[in-house]
């Protein structure tokens, strides 16, 4: 029977996705895990778990600045918490327990302004279109969004990276449908990645720590970019609150500059 | 026909006073599960429940929910009784790994399933190729919206009436052969009305499970009203925005699933009462 011998080769394609999704929920299991044993768990006394939550796009450089930072602040372990800033808002207006908020964007801080101190802007960025290597749609700059045939994937209205594009469509009147409105500014760089999508926009800084390998990167005029900023501040019912205030500041040293500057990421 | 145990006549009927050392554990287990759900009765907007419920972009959301919870149904149905059949009644070879496969998505994560969607049916998936050859683009369609929901929902159908067919005598279909009828009129008029509740039961929960979809279908699908932008979805990104609208519709999904459950009271509670035969 072929088609029962053909279900029983899918099989072990299927275990394999089905381990490797054990393996990335084990992952983020750990982090809570950590997150929630801090005190107990490290019997050094000094010890400060920080509970930052940060905008999708800062995904890579975080991970990065976080091991200078350990590294310079013993007993300090910073846990991370990525996903789109309208959502992490959401979280701290829940009262979710946690210590930094970093958003892209301004409005999104602005809008749970009594519940942190006051931020600083610790990096900006600008806007670029991507499309898969072999750039299926042909796609040469802004304006072949507009083609209704053409596979496009923004973020959604409600994070900042899916208002900045529409700023930017908008300002030059491009009319673009988009196929999908995804949650977060990543779930648009793997859409693409994955060449499901013939196009997206996504920050300078994603494009950078995808590769050139996995995506096109179509840059955008300086003069029809928006620049995101990207404020960050302490959170008030943060239970670290010194540490969390001294992470913040640490996002504005030469060191954690350099880190962000690596990254793609323009000074603030 | 069940045997009898410690000479009550049910087991049922045989009432303990709770031992505290159960009855404790059993009560914090049903107040885990009730006090979520309370939370989202208790803060739905009451008063302007309707305004939200009737909104454009959440009325769209529902119309798209119920259309691709209704497909993913027919299509479970059309492919899932078959399937069903073959594992109770027939010797296959390959037929535990055929079962586990079906299994598989009920525990594996939504996510996860959208990834395997992509990765099998997407433009650069396993089977992406043959199916833009012949025009048919999944991801970012409502027909991919469906495929997700089918994935995920199609093994609580199979398992339940494959359970129900494993459980029927054989002497009524056998009967219903030596009487002349084929394979097919057998399953038409002897199985399937025998096994009805099942495939009820079965039904609603595949047709719950698929409109209350969410992983698989912001994976393999993406999300755009109208078009892919289910309530799940609507929910995730309301919550964003207008927290009291993510509850008003919360709510309303709540009362759906309530519903199914209470309309399966027959075959769940009632089962455990049944008296023995």
């Amino acid at each position: 029977m072929p088609p029962l011998s053909r279900l029983t080769r899918a099989l072990p394609a299927v275990l394999a996705v089905a381990l490797l999704a054990a393996c990335g929920s084990d992952d983020s299991s750990d982090g809570d895990d950590a997150s929630g044993a801090s005190p107990s768990a490290s019997g050094g006394g000094e010890s400060v778990e920080l509970t930052v939550l940060a905008a999708a796009s800062l995904t890579d450089v975080f991970e990065d600045a976080a091991e200078v930072y350990e590294a310079a602040n013993d007993g300090v372990t910073l846990t991370f918490s990525f996903a789109g800033s309208q959502e992490l808002a959401a979280q701290v207006q829940e009262g979710v327990p946690a210590d930094v908020l970093v958003t892209a964007d301004t409005t999104t801080m602005d809008g749970v302004a009594d519940l942190t101190e006051d931020p600083s802007v610790i990096a900006r960025n600008a806007l670029t279109l991507v499309t898969p290597p072999d750039d299926p749609g042909g796609v040469d700059d802004l304006t072949d969004l507009a083609d209704s045939d053409l596979r496009l994937v923004l973020a959604a209205p409600e994070v900042p990276a899916g208002r900045y594009g529409r700023e930017i469509l908008d300002a030059l009147g491009i009319d673009a449908q988009p196929d999908s409105e995804e949650p977060n500014v990543r779930a648009v760089l793997s859409k693409v990645e994955l060449g499901e999508a013939d196009a997206g926009l996504v920050y300078v800084t994603d494009a950078t720590a995808a590769g050139e390998d996995a995506v096109r990167t179509v840059p955008i005029p300086e003069e029809d970019n928006v620049l995101a900023a990207y404020p960050a501040a302490a959170l008030t019912e943060s239970e670290n609150a010194e540490a969390a205030a001294d992470f913040v500041e640490w996002l504005l040293s030469d060191e954690a500059q350099a880190v962000l500057a690596d990254a793609g990421f323009l000074a603030p | 026909m069940t045997p009898r145990r410690g000479g009550g006549r049910t087991t049922t009927r045989v009432r303990h006073r709770p031992p505290l050392t159960l009855a404790l554990p059993a009560l914090l287990a049903v107040a885990f599960l009730l006090v979520p759900l309370l939370g989202i009765v208790a803060d739905a907007p009451w008063h302007d429940l309707g305004a939200r419920l009737t909104e454009p972009s959440v009325v769209e959301a529902l119309r798209l929910s119920l259309l691709v919870s209704g497909w993913a149904l027919v299509l479970s149905v059309a492919v899932g009784v078959p399937l069903a059949w073959l594992l109770a009644r027939t010797d296959f070879p390959g037929r535990t790994a055929v079962r586990c496969l079906v299994i598989l998505p009920m525990v594996l994560p939504p996510t996860v399933a959208g990834v395997a969607l992509l990765r099998g049916l997407g433009r650069r998936g396993l089977l992406g190729g043959p199916l833009e050859s012949i025009g048919v683009n999944l991801p970012f369609s409502t027909a991919g919206a469906v495929l997700a929901a089918v994935f995920v929902s199609m093994p609580f159908l199979v398992i339940t009436l494959e359970g129900a067919l494993a459980g029927i005598e054989p002497q009524y279909e056998e009967a219903a052969a030596t009487m002349g009828a084929g394979p097919l009129t057998t399953l038409r008029l002897v199985t399937l009305p025998m096994v009805g509740p099942s495939l009820a039961a079965g039904a609603a929960l595949c047709w719950a499970r698929a409109l209350g979809e969410f992983g698989a279908t912001i994976t393999f699908a993406g999300n755009l009203e109208g078009t892919t932008q289910t309530l799940p979805l609507k929910v995730y990104l309301l919550l964003q925005e207008d927290p009291e609208a993510a509850t008003a519709v919360s709510l309303l999904l709540l009362l759906i699933a309530a519903a199914v459950i209470v309309g399966l009271r027959g075959r769940w509670l009632g089962s455990v009462r049944r008296s023995p035969g």
